[in-house]
């Protein structure tokens, strides 16, 4: 006898497109709290749609969404390698953590404005201020999410690796990284998030460019429609970002699992 | 093949927030010959473990000294822990490949893995394989780097009697393709004399050797269960004082 297969639920083959009518749920609210309101605090969707278009065609867009993609690019990566380098070490070495623990608990929770203003005061509204604005903020938060990382690695595979004469860079590779991994996603993600709010304020106190600055600027305006049209860029990069970096990412590093 | 000189003075746990200061091993010396099979046999907690640990280098807070094959530092060292410790994230023969020195031949992998039965599995991800099969790949991985001496911890522990026995099985005829130098942990006194050319019974901690007993059954008659069961009950009645350290 052929075997037969359940066929799949109804309610189950509309999971794909429930994201789609989620946004077209959205919009839809969006039209019609826009049409009721009659404001310009609220444009219609199509009314910002064609600013966004505007401001993509005339280039400002892509040119200050890409000055603060580079800002992000280069903060969060030099905030990455610092934070993943000190966690791993925090985590590792006891006696080091508990010299640098409380440091750490305030670099947490110093308000980013604050270090923001410091780091403009201190060294001018340069870029390399903007930068490092930026890095003092992501950075407690990499630490803290590797160093808890590494206090929870598998001791019985880094005897293992010992028992087996790995070396470091085969052990840090093959043992270690591995396992750090999730904490290192969650880093990022959580970092991504954290820096694009950063990025903006930054831009917006001292810098003459960059998604920050040109809201800044339509804010002065009270030019919602280009608010909510660089917003839209911003979600659609995120978006991208997740799809095409972060997920591909994960798939790979979690094809091990059942 | 290499002979292995083991002299422990002594290792002592020291004291630790409640928990006493603990002498686990005192005055153990032993010395195996090259390609022979030992098994080391003790209740549990006497310090097998510890003995193993301070043997591959993972614990050097000891007294004492350990000679594997002659001066060299590092000595090639397979170990079989009680769990098998196989990278999750890494395939069957990635972790195989892993634990050979830099720059020698995975030629051997193939070989080992077809005696294991495993050639079919050496590209799967470890967490699809079972206890018993997980258990066979960290035997390859011990055999393949050739090991001076191979340590191995209750390897068959929690494993059903019928996967038990295939796999002692399997490591018997692969030590004699490749008679590596042995010491074998187990509480099991059947396993022992089914493996061993020599059982060393272990009082508990202090851990110190109680008695040497070389197992005198030929090789192809011990896979007659009334072989191994004579041999036990000849033991048992010889050394009563066996049963107290089982």
């Amino acid at each position: 006898m052929i075997p037969t297969f359940p066929s799949i639920p109804w309610h189950q083959k509309l999971i794909p497109g429930l994201t789609t009518l989620s946004v077209i749920a959205f919009l839809a609210v969006w039209q019609v709290l826009a049409v009721f309101l009659h404001s310009s605090n609220l444009p219609l969707p199509e009314t910002v749609a064609l600013v966004f278009w505007d401001a993509c065609r005339s280039g400002q867009l892509p040119y200050h969404l890409g000055v603060t993609l580079l800002r992000l690019i280069v903060s969060f990566s030099i905030a990455m390698s610092l934070g993943c380098v000190i966690g791993i070490l925090l985590g590792r070495y006891k006696k080091l953590d508990t010299f640098f623990d409380h440091w750490l608990v305030i670099f947490l929770n110093v308000p980013a404005l604050v270090t923001i203003i410091l780091c403009y005061v201190w060294f001018g509204l340069v870029e390399s201020a903007a930068i490092l604005a930026v890095v003092v903020n992501k950075l407690p938060n990499v630490i803290v999410t590797v160093r808890e990382g590494t206090r929870t690695l598998d001791q019985d595979l880094l005897e293992m690796a010992r028992c087996y004469h790995f070396g470091k860079r085969k052990t840090f590779l093959h043992v270690i990284w591995p396992q750090l991994h999730p904490f290192v996603m969650a880093a990022t993600r959580s970092g991504l998030a954290l820096i694009w709010k950063i990025i903006l304020v930054v831009e917006l106190l001292g810098r003459s460019n960059g998604m920050g600055y040109q809201l800044h600027l339509f804010f002065q305006m009270f030019d919602v429609a280009g608010i909510l049209a660089y917003t839209i860029a911003f979600v659609g990069v995120i978006q991208l970002l997740e799809a095409l970096v972060l997920k591909p990412l994960d798939k790979k590093s979690q094809r091990w699992r059942r | 093949m290499t002979t292995v000189d083991i002299n422990i003075i002594s290792k002592i746990y020291p004291q630790k927030e409640r928990a006493q200061a603990h002498a686990a091993i005192a005055d153990f010396k032993l010395s195996l010959n090259p390609g022979e099979f030992v098994c080391l046999v003790g209740p549990s907690g006497c310090g097998k473990t510890t003995l193993l640990n301070i043997i591959v280098g993972l614990d050097t807070d000891y007294q004492g000294s350990i000679g594997v094959g002659g001066q060299h530092s590092h000595p090639r060292i397979g170990y079989v822990f009680q769990n098998p410790r196989l990278l999750p994230w890494r395939t069957v023969r990635e972790n195989i490949e892993l634990a050979l020195p830099p720059a020698s031949s995975t030629d051997q992998i193939d070989a080992l893995l077809d005696v294991m039965q495993l050639s079919q599995m050496q590209h799967v991800y470890p967490e699809r394989l079972s206890l018993g099969m997980s258990r066979r790949v960290a035997i390859i991985r011990a055999f393949a780097i050739n090991p001076e001496l191979l340590l191995m911890d209750e390897p068959f522990v929690s494993l059903d009697a019928p996967t038990a026995r295939q796999i002692r099985e399997l490591l018997v005829k692969l030590w004699q393709q490749r008679p590596h130098t042995v010491l074998f942990v187990t509480h099991d006194l059947r396993e022992a004399i089914r493996l061993a050319d020599r059982m060393v019974f272990l009082s508990s901690a202090p851990m110190q050797i109680v008695s040497h007993i070389p197992v005198d059954i030929a090789r192809n008659q011990r896979e007659d269960e009334a072989n191994i069961e004579s041999f036990r009950q000849r033991l048992l009645n010889d050394y009563p004082a066996i049963k107290t350290l089982l």
